[in-house]
């Protein structure tokens, strides 16, 4: 059992990395898809749409782990916007990570094409309508970048955390076990 | 940096540097993967855009074969090409299409006698959501070998103001030179119900056995061609070909048998600029069957992709790298053009599939 209340919960962690990559390689699939003519076009889509669902899967069940078990308290001596920042870049996240699978997966059933997700094929979760299509499309590219450019500033934080302020922050979320007498 | 002997971990100054590498090195990467960094790199975007005429694209529309009516019918299964592939739509049966007869060309306002290529798309569907979409076209084979030659093809025929660019770019491929033959010589009929449709691009049956079988496919009209000559073709009405189906339709459902042509090992999949030899075993898997055409701006086809990669199990893609290109392409063409409705507004309330 595991009591240090000054770090996410081993299965906490353990969501948090495994989605870290992703999440990751979702983004770069993403980005590189779009912009790619060759054979590999249908190898990345193909890629994509299976993780995306994995990713939504994953989130939710980390976002009921998350309501159980909560975080840890950041550090007192931490600025109120910086902690308010941190706050609510969890929230984004949290409705990134839920919203763009949905997104992507509503896009596709607006556009009338058959979702077939690792060779199964899913229901549709919007009507046909070439409108509504645009406007998911429209969304779920803007938010990837959105997502993006939200992780660098998660990784620069965290990164500030470990390797300036060192105040325990990351090692609440490193990808290490908890020691006895280590905060 | 100032600190001319950092330690192991280094002083403030020098992890913030290594902060802002680690962030600049994974987004460098990033637009790497996008191509912003490689101008150069061939992109669905790219070869979309060069489709468009000089006066830029017809929004709302298809980017190509953007002049095109909607027909609905069936495909009545024999169950022949059932022991080739096991895609639900091969075994015997009745299953409903939607498709679209079209020209090939950017412009929606074309006249027909203009259209060398005819196109026909075609999405069928089975119980249980599986489809097969295919974009066909009369041709016997694509004028371009790969999708770079596709891509210079369009570059060259959009310098309208250097004849000597199609000229160097035919004299360095020959399969256009072969195309040009075709485009010279065919007949131009005078109805899409005479028309020949064919698959070009080359891909993968599998049967319940798991065999695998490279395969062409082609519509082939029940309705024998009857050629306009040249002269007549230029005085035909600019829909000459719409009123025509839209008037034989309104007689009789229209027919087309759809004929799977099978290779011989060691034929070529991998360009569709290479017809294969005519004694190639054919199976006749079933017929299309086309029982009503409605205008396109209100019409079932309009907002439907005829992505060739939309395909049920049984069937694949094959080495052949257009079916990829086109999905891809097609793609940039259909997100721009359903952002684009109020420049092609439909005319009636409600005018969705």
């Amino acid at each position: 059992m595991n009591d240090d209340r000054s770090r996410f919960t081993p299965l906490q962690r353990v969501l948090h990395w495994v989605m870290a990559l992703g999440i990751l390689t979702m983004l770069f699939v993403g980005v590189g898809m779009v912009s790619t003519i060759g054979p590999a076009y249908l190898t990345l889509v193909s890629f994509h749409k299976p993780l995306g669902l994995a990713i939504l899967v994953l989130a939710l069940a980390r976002l009921a782990v998350r309501l159980r078990h909560g975080a840890p308290a950041l550090p007192a001596d931490l600025p109120e916007p910086i902690k308010l920042a941190a706050r609510l870049s969890h929230v984004a996240f949290y409705v990134l990570m839920i919203s763009m699978p949905l997104l992507g997966w509503a896009m596709l059933s607006a556009a009338g094409y058959p979702v077939v997700v690792g060779g199964f094929e899913l229901p549709p979760i919007a009507p046909p309508d070439a409108a509504l299509h645009s406007v998911l499309w429209n969304a779920h590219r803007a938010l990837a970048f959105g997502f993006f450019a939200l992780f660098l500033l998660h990784l620069a934080g965290a990164l500030f955390h470990a390797w300036v302020r060192r105040d325990g922050v990351f090692h609440a979320m490193a990808p290490t076990p908890s020691r006895p007498g280590r905060r | 940096m100032i600190d001319r002997q950092p330690s192991a971990r280094g002083g403030p100054a020098l992890r913030l540097v290594g902060i802002a590498a680690v962030v600049g090195v994974v987004a460098a990467a990033f637009a790497g993967t996008a191509g912003w960094l490689t101008p150069d790199r061939l992109t669905p975007a790219k070869v979309v855009d060069t489709l468009a005429s000089a006066s830029g694209p017809a929004l709302g529309h298809r980017r190509n074969h953007a002049k095109g009516v909607c027909f609905t019918g069936t495909f009545e299964s024999t169950g022949a090409a059932s022991a080739l592939s096991e895609a639900q739509m091969f075994a015997p049966g009745s299953y409903p299409v939607t498709g679209r007869f079209n020209l090939a060309g950017p412009d929606p306002s074309m006249a027909d006698g203009t259209g060398r290529v005819r196109g026909l798309g075609l999405s069928v569907r089975t119980p249980g959501r599986q489809e097969w979409r295919s974009a066909m076209i009369n041709a016997p084979f694509f004028p371009a070998a790969t999708v770079q030659d596709f891509y210079d093809l369009q570059v060259a025929s959009g310098k309208k103001d250097d004849p000597g660019a199609m000229k160097a770019y035919a004299a360095s491929h020959p399969a256009l030179r072969a195309f040009g033959g075709w485009a010279g010589s065919a007949p131009f009929t005078e109805s899409w119900t005479e028309d020949r449709f064919n698959s070009l691009d080359s891909f993968i049956f599998t049967n319940a056995q798991g065999q695998r079988q490279a395969v062409r496919w082609s519509l082939v009209p029940a309705t024998a061609p009857v050629g306009i000559a040249a002269p007549d073709l230029k005085t035909r009405d600019a829909d000459f070909l719409g009123q025509d189906i839209a008037a034989r339709v309104a007689k009789a459902p229209q027919k087309w048998t759809l004929v799977v042509t099978l290779a011989n090992p060691g034929d070529s999949t991998a360009d569709p600029s290479q017809a294969w030899p005519d004694d190639r075993r054919h199976v006749e898997a079933g017929t299309l069957v086309v029982s009503r055409v409605e205008p396109e701006v209100d019409g079932p086809c309009r907002d439907l992709n005829f992505d060739p990669t939309v395909l049920p199990s049984g069937i694949a893609t094959s080495d052949d790298p257009f079916p990829a290109a086109r999905s891809a392409a097609y793609a940039v063409s259909y997100d721009r053009r359903t952002a684009e409705t109020k420049d092609y507004p439909h005319t009636r309330a409600g005018g969705q599939p």
